[in-house]
Formats: structure tokens, C-alpha cells, sequence
């Protein structure tokens, strides 16, 4: 039994009783249940730790076989599916209050299928649990592929990703009995948050330890933005959350903002969430896949040196453009829209590098589908930071804020950037993590690809119309000077739209399920149906000729 | 890109940048640096500048019961979908009523401005209509508004409210600077039952320690302390503490 082992148990012991304690005394069902659930986890871990002291296996893995690194990949295989389960919840989530918008009977009126508990639950499962742990794995795999050594720790890299989708199980069957903060992206509540942030402060230090034993002599670009990513959310989620629990047995806090302030503390982390978690982490994703699929140098090194220093430093600023016209000063809300704009230039500086990385292999294009998923990515990428920074001038906001334009907006990113960057991704690790030639079938990823692509062609549309039909409808007036629209009339306008929105999110789901699929049969057979894995020319020729 | 690289002479801006790629740690500053500057400037004044909030009259703390209807407002996520922020462009002040103030969501954690209006803003609903209308709506919303696409949440009215550590929910609000007085957080319990119990002898202090706060059975059954009750009396409370007849928006300039 190693140090870390015993630790490792002593603390999981320790946890076991007094959260026993707690979900026995506590009021709360809903508390009792997470206290539960925390004491079987720390229960469970015992165990598993227990086992792996005594099935024979050497205590210390060694760090190198046959002077190769001896990499972990478990923890990034855990991830890997966890992240295709939750992304398929979380899409279905999504359709559902997709639908619920457009049928409100589906509501049920129950307290636990409402809206207003489902929706966080939504956001949540595609952010948090899909795209958080397409991140902690690839940025796993990554870390140790280009650094050349094996991760640091050994429990810990494992300690990272089950915890953390404990933090998820606990964060999202808490929205559903009823425990939030309402802070939007930041909804879990305080011991939920506490548990999140040893978490991620152990996933800094794997990631440092590792960037510490590397072999290689310079840091690839890809870890920046990881280091860059896992840096930042913690500020901002240690940031957000200061909360005073009104004692141990309530799930219930009070932050130390209020207000204003809190309104600012919110969007500071709300939207830097989108540009770290979503971006920053996204675009580590970019600077190593595109290239490895491409087989192709980043097009930029440069470049990519401008565009990590110049969004990390602007992205910060954005924030205030979530509150235009709120009783936030007028002079937070002039700097976050100005910064807004500036942030177009790194954004679309991000997207040139990597799609320009396909220079002399944009014929692959053609015949490999898991790239033009990655390169349509970036389009979108592009896409949704010229719109974003559009909609941060304040005119502009006046009329799309409230209103679907936002939701629009959010989703060409969401699925059209962070879920396809990440579908490509994961079309990548799958062949390589269990060893297998390629796909199982190429042509289920080109059905993906164009489903999935009409999906959210449907769906932004939608919201655009819906959007703008919404904001011009609340401002309308008639011409002796009354408003021309009352509130339900605006609502009933948007049914068609909803429903729309709902068919492109249901196509998008149908889209995950051929991947799920895939990925399956990927896995189970040795050999591809489809043969011809390999790109039709060789790369080579094209680019000379 | 690689052969200009090496070309470059040694004391180029791009080859000192290989510090930040050679050592995590000073990547790691650097990058700490880098992302504070943008939150310190934009956040930091907002906590010494006097003109963030204006001083106005007739804010006060939420009562008990008001703070634990506010709670359940938290649990069901009714931000998701309604706003409390009234923006100063005409068609909203027409429609909703005076802008919101900075002041008028002081004592609120979390803020509720929201960012989606599914449904109506809220900031001022309060007064607008009966506690009965509240009531139906909320118990089922397409019986009211036939084009509603609310939930219904027939089950706040059937569930009695949980306030066992409404005491401790002061205190938490005062840690974090709401002003409750020593006498608000113990007369918590009998506060908060006395604003839902029609002629309750406590509500003259009740009302002497929150100012216009409103008494009365909000649902409609004096047999049930419900989570309805609660709900309500936040509901009839927002954006009702600023007398805007007596509000004057030209004392704040600076």
C-alpha cells in the first residue's frame, strides 16, 4: 500500500460517518439524499482502493515501458463514455423543455418536471457534465501525449474525474428536488461547490505535475489554453460562489454579494464560462486534434501565441454586456461592450488557425468526415463570435436581450462549436484509446455530420425569427401611441418557432445516438465495415502539386 | 513558420516568449495576471464608488415570510424565465412601470434580473393583481391565460411552508451585510406567521420593524401556512418599497 493509498482511505473513512450523520439529521430529503449519496461515494472509494492494495498488481506503476511512456489512459476512457452518456441526457433534457415550451401540458405540474428545474438541469448535463468531461479527458490525454510522460499521481487522476461526476450527480439531481442557487451556469449549491473546487484544485495539480515531468522542452500550445481554462474557472467559480450556508443541515445559502454586485459577480463568471470553459478549453481541443487529424502543423505558432494572450486578457471584460440597460453603471456596461467588440479580432484570429492548419489537405475535406466536423466547427465558431460581439453593442442588445436571439446565439456555439469540436475529438480518442484501427463506419459519421447539421440549421433559425419577432413585438406601437402588443400576444406568436426549435434539437439528439452507435460498435468489433479509413489521395501529393 | 523562427535574432519579442513555454509556473502567473486586470477594474469600484446605488427611500429586508417566498421563487427556478429588471427604454417603463434602481435590489442574494423573458417582468408585480389571481395563475396559468405557457404549480398551495430555521436564514443574510437587527432575526418565527394569519395581534410590530409590509392570508386558506402563502406575499411585494411619487431621479446625479 502506497502513501497516497492510505490517505486516500483515511480521508474516505472519515467522510463516511459524519455524512450519515448529516443526511439523517438534516430536514431536507432532498439534502439527506446527497449526504447519502456522499457517504456511499466515500464508502465505495474505500473499497475500490482497498482492491486495487491487494489484485497483485505492482503498488507503483512504472512511469515507462521499454523506454516508452507508460501512460494512464483509464481515467481518460472513464471520461470518454461518461461524456457520450451525459451528452445524450442532456440533449434529450434539451428536447424535452424544447417541447414543454412549445406544449406546456408536458409540464406535468409536477414540482419535479417543471421548467424551471428542468432547464438547469439542461444546461448543466451539455456544459458541465458533456462538455466538462470531454475537456478533463482529452486535456488528460493531450497533457501526456505532449509532454511525453505518464500523468502525475496515480489515485488522483482517478479521484479527479469520479469526483467530478459526483459534483455532476449531485448538482443536477439537486436542481431536480429543488436545491439552487438560481444563478444561471452557476445554479449548485454551497457544499456542492466546496466539493467542486477540491476537485478541481486536485485537477490543477495533475495537470502542473504533469507539465513538470515533461520530457518535451517546450510546452505545447494545446496545454496554455488547458492550463489556461482549468486557471481561470477556478477564480471564477471560487469567485461567484462566497456564500454563507445557513447552516450544516440546509442545503441553503446566502452569498456574500448582493445586488448589483452580485449581478456582476454573476456575469464576470457567467460569461467566462462561455470563454474559458467553452472556448479556451475547446480551443486546446483545436490545437491538438485539428492538426493530428489533418496531419498538418499548426498553420500559425505565432498566431497561436496572439491569440492565447490577446482572449485571455479581453475575454475577462466581456461580462457587463449580459446586463445592457440594468441598473449596472453606465461605465461597467460601456467597457464590457467595448471589449466585447475588440474580442471579434482574437476570436476570429483562434478560427484562421485553425482552419488555415488544413492548408495542402483540404482534400480530406471530401473523404474524411470526423474533419470536416471539426472544420465546420470553427466555421460556426467564427459564426457565433461575429454575432456575439454584434450583439454586445448596446442597440442592439436593446432589442435582442430577453429575448430567443440570446438563445439562438448560445446554441450555434454550443452545438455548432464546443458539441461538434468535441464530437470530432472524440471520433479521434475512441480508435486510439482502445486500440483500434479506425471507426467502425465513416459513413454513420457523415450521417451524423448532415442530421445533426440540418438540426442546427433549424434550430438558430428559428431563434433568430422568434428573437427578433419577440423584441420588435414588445417595442411596437400603434399609431395613436399605444403599445401595440400585450405580453401574451408576444408568447403566443412564438409557438411555430418553438416548435421548429424543438424538431432541430430532435435531430441533433438522433444525430448523437448514430455516434453513440458508432462509437459502440467501434469498440466491440476489431475490424471496420467501411474499409477505406485512409484518406482517397495521400496527402502528400496534393499539397505539392 | 519554423525556419523564420530560428531565423529570428535571439532578443525578438517571440523568442522571449519561450519563458512562458518552458516554465509552468510562469505560465501559470502570467496567466493569473493577464485574466485578473479585466475583473478588478470592472468589479472592484462597484464596491467604493457611492453612485453604484443610489440612496433612496422605503428599502427595507424582506420580511420572513417574504424572504422564504423569495426562496421558494429560488427553488422553482422562476428565473429562467422571468426577469426583474425593468430597463429605462419606453415601451418597458410603459409596459412594467418605473425603471429599476440599482437600490431596489440591494438586500436581494441572489440577484433575479434575469436574462430571458418567457414570461413577463416581475419587478413590479407587486399590487397589480389580487392575491387570488396569484393564486389561480400559479395553481394552473392556462385557466387564467389560455396562451400561458407557464407551468402549473398546483402543489405550492397544498404544501405547508418549512420555516424551522428561518432564524438562521436572517443571520445568513446578515453576514453577508442585509441589515437585519438583533430583535428582527429572534421575532423571525413569530413575525413570519403573524404576516400570514389575518388579525394576528403580533403585526403591529411586524409592521413597525418592515415598514408597509402586508398582512393577510395570501392564499385564500387560513387553515394551511402554505408555500403558496409565502409565494405570494413575495409576489405582492416586489418592486412595491420605493414610493416612485415621492422618487427624485435628479438627487443622485453627481
Amino acid at each position: 500500500m502506497t502513501v497516497g493509498e492510505m490517505i486516500g482511505m483515511l480521508i474516505a473513512g472519515a467522510c463516511v460517518l459524519p455524512l450519515i450523520l448529516i443526511g439523517a439529521l438534516t430536514e431536507n430529503s432532498g439534502y439527506a439524499f446527497h449526504a447519502m449519496l456522499g457517504a456511499a461515494a466515500a464508502a465505495a472509494s474505500m473499497i475500490l482502493i482497498g482492491n486495487r492494495c491487494f489484485d497483485g498488481s505492482p503498488a507503483v506503476p512504472p512511469q515507462e515501458i521499454d523506454g516508452k511512456p507508460n501512460y494512464t489512459m483509464g481515467p481518460v476512457k472513464f471520461a470518454t463514455v461518461a461524456a457520450m452518456v451525459w451528452g445524450i441526457a442532456g440533449f434529450a433534457v434539451g428536447l424535452i423543455i424544447a417541447l414543454q415550451l412549445a406544449f406546456p401540458g408536458l409540464n406535468f405540474d409536477l414540482p419535479w418536471t417543471n421548467f424551471g428545474r428542468m432547464r438547469p438541469l439542461h444546461t448543466s448535463a451539455v456544459v458541465f457534465a458533456f462538455g466538462g468531461n470531454v475537456l478533463i479527458g482529452s486535456s488528460f490525454y493531450v497533457v501526456q501525449r505532449t509532454c511525453r510522460a505518464r500523468l502525475a499521481g496515480d489515485l488522483s487522476p482517478w479521484f479527479v474525474v469520479l469526483g467530478y461526476n459526483l459534483f455532476i450527480l449531485i448538482a443536477g439531481t439537486g436542481y431536480l428536488l429543488g436545491i439552487t442557487q438560481s444563478k444561471e451556469y452557476a445554479e449548485p449549491e454551497w457544499y456542492a461547490d466546496l466539493w467542486l473546487t477540491i476537485v478541481w484544485v486536485v485537477y490543477l495539480l495533475v495537470f502542473l505535475g504533469t507539465l513538470r515531468k515533461r520530457t518535451e522542452p517546450h510546452i505545447y500550445v494545446a496545454n496554455w489554453f488547458y492550463l489556461g481554462f482549468i486557471l481561470t474557472i477556478a477564480v471564477l467559480h471560487i469567485g461567484n460562489n462566497v456564500a454563507v450556508p445557513v447552516s450544516i443541515l440546509s442545503p441553503k445559502s446566502y452569498g456574500l454579494w448582493s445586488g448589483v454586485q452580485d449581478a456582476m459577480f454573476q456575469w464576470w463568471y457567467g460569461h467566462n464560462a462561455v470563454g474559458f470553459f467553452l472556448t479556451a478549453g475547446f480551443l486546446a481541443i483545436m490545437y491538438y486534434f485539428v492538426p493530428k487529424r489533418a496531419e498538418r502543423p499548426i498553420y500559425s505558432y505565432r498566431l497561436s501565441i496572439i491569440h492565447f494572450w490577446a482572449l485571455i486578457f479581453i475575454y475577462i471584460w466581456a461580462g457587463p454586456h449580459h446586463l445592457h440597460y440594468t441598473a449596472l453603471p453606465d461605465w461597467a456596461q460601456t467597457l464590457g461592450m467595448t471589449f466585447s467588440i475588440m474580442l471579434w479580432m482574437p476570436s476570429w484570429g483562434g478560427m484562421i488557425n485553425g482552419i488555415m492548419t488544413l492548408s495542402g489537405a483540404w482534400d480530406r475535406l471530401r473523404t474524411d468526415p470526423v474533419l470536416r466536423m471539426m472544420v465546420v466547427s470553427l466555421a460556426f465558431y467564427g459564426m457565433a463570435t461575429f454575432e456575439g460581439p454584434l450583439m454586445s453593442i448596446k442597440a442592439v442588445n436593446g432589442l435582442s436581450h430577453y429575448t430567443d436571439w440570446t438563445i439562438g446565439h448560445v446554441h450555434a456555439g454550443a452545438l455548432g462549436w464546443v458539441a461538434y469540436i468535441s464530437f470530432g475529438a472524440i471520433y479521434c480518442l475512441v480508435p486510439w484509446l482502445w486500440n483500434r484501427k479506425g471507426l467502425y463506419s465513416l459513413r454513420l459519421v457523415s450521417w451524423h455530420f448532415w442530421v445533426s447539421t440540418l438540426g442546427i440549421v433549424f434550430y438558430i433559425t428559428a431563434m433568430w425569427v422568434s428573437g427578433i419577432l419577440q423584441g420588435l413585438m414588445w417595442r411596437a406601437y400603434t399609431s395613436l401611441g399605444f403599445l401595440e402588443y400585450a405580453f401574451i400576444e408576444t408568447v403566443a406568436a412564438m409557438h411555430p418557432f418553438y416548435v421548429i426549435r424543438a424538431l432541430g434539437g430532435a435531430l441533433f439528439l438522433i444525430g448523437a445516438l448514430i455516434m453513440a452507435f458508432n462509437l459502440w460498435m467501434t469498440v466491440r468489433c476489431e475490424e471496420a465495415v467501411d474499409t477505406p479509413q485512409a484518406h482517397a489521395l495521400p496527402p502528400r501529393q496534393l499539397a505539392t502539386a | 513558420m519554423t525556419s523564420t523562427e530560428q531565423k529570428a535574432p535571439r532578443r525578438s519579442l517571440w523568442a522571449r516568449h519561450k519563458i512562458f513555454e518552458t516554465n509552468s509556473i510562469v505560465l501559470v502567473i502570467g496567466t493569473l495576471l493577464v485574466i485578473s486586470i479585466g475583473g478588478l477594474v470592472e468589479i472592484a469600484p462597484l464596491f467604493y464608488l457611492r453612485n453604484t446605488i443610489e440612496t433612496v427611500q422605503g428599502m427595507r429586508p424582506y420580511t420572513p415570510l417574504e424572504l422564504a417566498g423569495r426562496g421558494i421563487y429560488v427553488r422553482e427556478g422562476c428565473y429562467n424565465c422571468h426577469s426583474q429588471m425593468i430597463r429605462p427604454l419606453r415601451d418597458e417603463v410603459e409596459r412594467y412601470g418605473p425603471y429599476s434602481l440599482a437600490a431596489e435590489s440591494m438586500y436581494d442574494k441572489p440577484f433575479q434580473w434575469g436574462s430571458k423573458r418567457t414570461g413577463p417582468d416581475l419587478a413590479r408585480v407587486g399590487g397589480k393583481y389580487s392575491d387570488e389571481w396569484q393564486r389561480a395563475h400559479l395553481a394552473e396559468p392556462r385557466a387564467i391565460v389560455p396562451q400561458s405557457i407557464m407551468p402549473g404549480y398546483p402543489f405550492l398551495e397544498k404544501t405547508e411552508l418549512k420555516f424551522g430555521d428561518i432564524v438562521d436564514e436572517l443571520r445568513a443574510n446578515r453576514a453577508g451585510g442585509v441589515p437585519y437587527s438583533d430583535e428582527m432575526i429572534a421575532q423571525a418565527q413569530s413575525d413570519l406567521k403573524a404576516q400570514a394569519t389575518p388579525d394576528h395581534p403580533g403585526q403591529a410590530d411586524l409592521e413597525k420593524r418592515y415598514p408597509k409590509a402586508q398582512s393577510r392570508d395570501f392564499d385564500g386558506n387560513p387553515q394551511r401556512l402554505s408555500e403558496a402563502d409565502a409565494l405570494i406575499a413575495y409576489l405582492q411585494a416586489l418592486g412595491t418599497m420605493v414610493d416612485f411619487k415621492l422618487y427624485d431621479d435628479k438627487a443622485n446625479i453627481r
